[in-house]
């Protein structure tokens, strides 16, 4: 695969969850490496809908998904998993699985590879590191707040060192300081790991966080930049959904300055 | 809510599919046995407490209800024999798997309901793990291992309960009654008192994975997925009580 290749690709996606209306409706859009991909819409547009599918948890009902160039909607469960660590996913409530701690849910992917336990250890202590949580190593889920927990998710996604990140509305009922370290997390993936990103959201001040701020590495430390004048430092595109179609694709300055009515109102 | 036609074929055709899938997961790697033990022991020695209370209280009243009406023809002796029998063949199978059907088949209908519902069991699936090997395989195993054994403590204490109430109150020796007990079972019933809860463990720990499993609807479809569980688990018990008791009758004739 050559890098001009996008890492993630879309090609006329229908997807019906029972009833006529189609949840998504011939979606394309194509994701490459380092960049982050923003999907704004409103509930029910189908921005979940089209993570799950990516990381094939869901069959679409027409159209081809690609990662890395394979078509996932061919293979079935087992060759799935060969796909799936190559992606990390953060689900929108967490999902952490509460009868285990936080040092079981974030090495959860490498004990069942059966890697070595000292990696293993050596593994989550870093990731946990990279979220700013080592301190609840020993913690279960249920002790933990919302804030934490979505860090943890990261963590547990991050594991494996996927080359693909799926965010599920991350920072979604989160207090606007914790949301600014979920963000900056992310950032720092895009930037420093160049992690190819699908961010769903429909929180506009989020979005724009990612879509206008930088990071760069120096002195042992990430630093944040914002873009100012510069436009299009920040490697994020925007796809705005509505009621399972694509309305906008492009960057943050775009869509800003949009004239269609809907983005309008939406973006008020 | 009653079910239509093409729902309840379409329930029986996903019933029928997990049933499948588990049983084909069974011989694959990777084999989760820390998960099979730890299953066990919550299903398994979790359930002693109140498989135990069921037994002995259950052949207590046995023996003190049918001592009258073998007292009319004079054969209270006899109590020993028809405690055991009753118990080895059917109540001691059917009662704890009705027991374990309430405690275990609806636990885990709500926690398999409550990882659904949270999205645990797709992260599971983002994690590179089949939900059905880790999940459904453990429950399904332990509980067709550990109910057999259930049985049996349920048939010895009940044949306990009747031998404190035959001795206490009616005043028959505890030899008698345990002689009457033991030469009255045949190896072809104890066979049968324990082919019985194979397939009932494999009821409520199926029933109880597929209702988990089907949740939908929050936390209200949890309650609600539950409740499926243990009803359905307890009405298929029955019926196949009457299926396998036919069965073993006409081949042990």
């Amino acid at each position: 695969m050559t890098t001009l290749e996008p890492v993630i690709e879309i090609k006329d996606v229908v997807k019906f969850y029972g009833g006529n209306a189609p949840v998504l409706d011939g979606v394309s859009f194509r994701v490459f490496r380092g960049e982050t991909k923003i999907i704004i819409g409103a509930s029910g547009s189908g921005k979940s809908t089209i993570l799950k599918l990516i990381l094939g948890l869901d069959k679409p009902d027409e159209g081809q998904i690609f990662i890395q160039g394979e078509d996932i909607t061919k293979l079935n469960e087992q060759e799935l998993v060969r796909v799936r660590q190559k992606i990390g996913m953060v689900f929108q409530e967490s999902a952490l699985f509460d009868s285990l701690t936080v040092r079981e849910n974030v090495a959860y992917r490498l004990h069942e590879r059966g890697e070595d336990e000292e990696e293993i250890e050596a593994k989550v202590r870093q990731s946990l590191g990279f979220v700013g949580l080592e301190d609840a190593i020993e913690k279960f889920p249920s002790e933990l707040s919302g804030g934490m927990k979505r860090r943890v998710a990261i963590a547990r996604a991050l594991i494996g060192q996927p080359e693909i990140m799926l965010y599920d509305e991350p920072t979604a009922g989160l207090d606007p300081i914790t949301s600014r370290k979920i963000n900056e997390l992310i950032i720092a993936l895009r930037d420093i790991h160049a992690v190819t990103g699908v961010f769903v959201t429909h929180r506009m001040r989020d979005a724009f966080t990612l879509a206008t701020e930088y990071a760069t590495n120096g002195d042992q430390q990430i630093h944040f930049h914002h873009e100012n004048n510069f436009v299009c430092i920040a490697n994020t595109r925007f796809l705005m959904f509505r009621d399972g179609k694509i309305v906008f694709e492009g960057p943050d300055e775009v869509l800003r300055r949009s004239e269609d009515e809907y983005i309008k109102r939406f973006l008020a | 809510m009653p079910l239509s036609p093409k729902a309840a074929v379409k329930e029986v055709q996903e019933f029928s599919y997990l049933v499948a899938k588990a049983f084909a997961s069974v011989f694959r790697r990777p084999y989760y046995v820390r998960d099979i033990l730890t299953q066990m022991d919550l299903i398994g020695v979790g359930s002693l407490s109140v498989i135990i209370l069921t037994g002995f209280f259950t052949g207590a009243v046995l023996t003190l209800q049918t001592s009258k009406t073998l007292s009319t023809f004079g054969a209270v002796g006899l109590i020993g024999q028809l405690v055991a029998l009753s118990l080895v063949r059917e109540l001691g199978p059917v009662l704890a798997s009705l027991m374990v059907a309430g405690r275990v088949g609806s636990g885990i209908a709500s926690e398999l309901g409550s990882m659904l519902v949270t999205e645990q069991i797709n992260a599971m699936r983002a994690l590179g793990t089949d939900p059905i090997k880790k999940l459904v395989v453990p429950r399904i195993l332990a509980t067709v291992a550990m109910l057999p054994v259930l049985t049996i403590v349920a048939d010895s204490t009940g044949i306990i309960g009747g031998l404190t109430i035959a001795v206490f109150v009616l005043r028959i020796s505890s030899n008698l009654y345990l002689s009457r007990a033991w030469d009255g079972l045949s190896y072809m019933d104890l066979f049968g008192g324990l082919l019985k809860p194979l397939v009932f463990g494999a009821i409520v720990s199926v029933v109880g994975c597929r209702c988990g499993l089907r949740t939908y609807g929050g936390t209200q479809g949890v309650g609600r997925s539950t409740t499926q569980a243990v009803v359905a688990s307890s009405i298929m018990i029955l019926v196949f009580n009457l299926i396998l008791t036919r069965i073993i009758l006409v081949y042990t004739r």
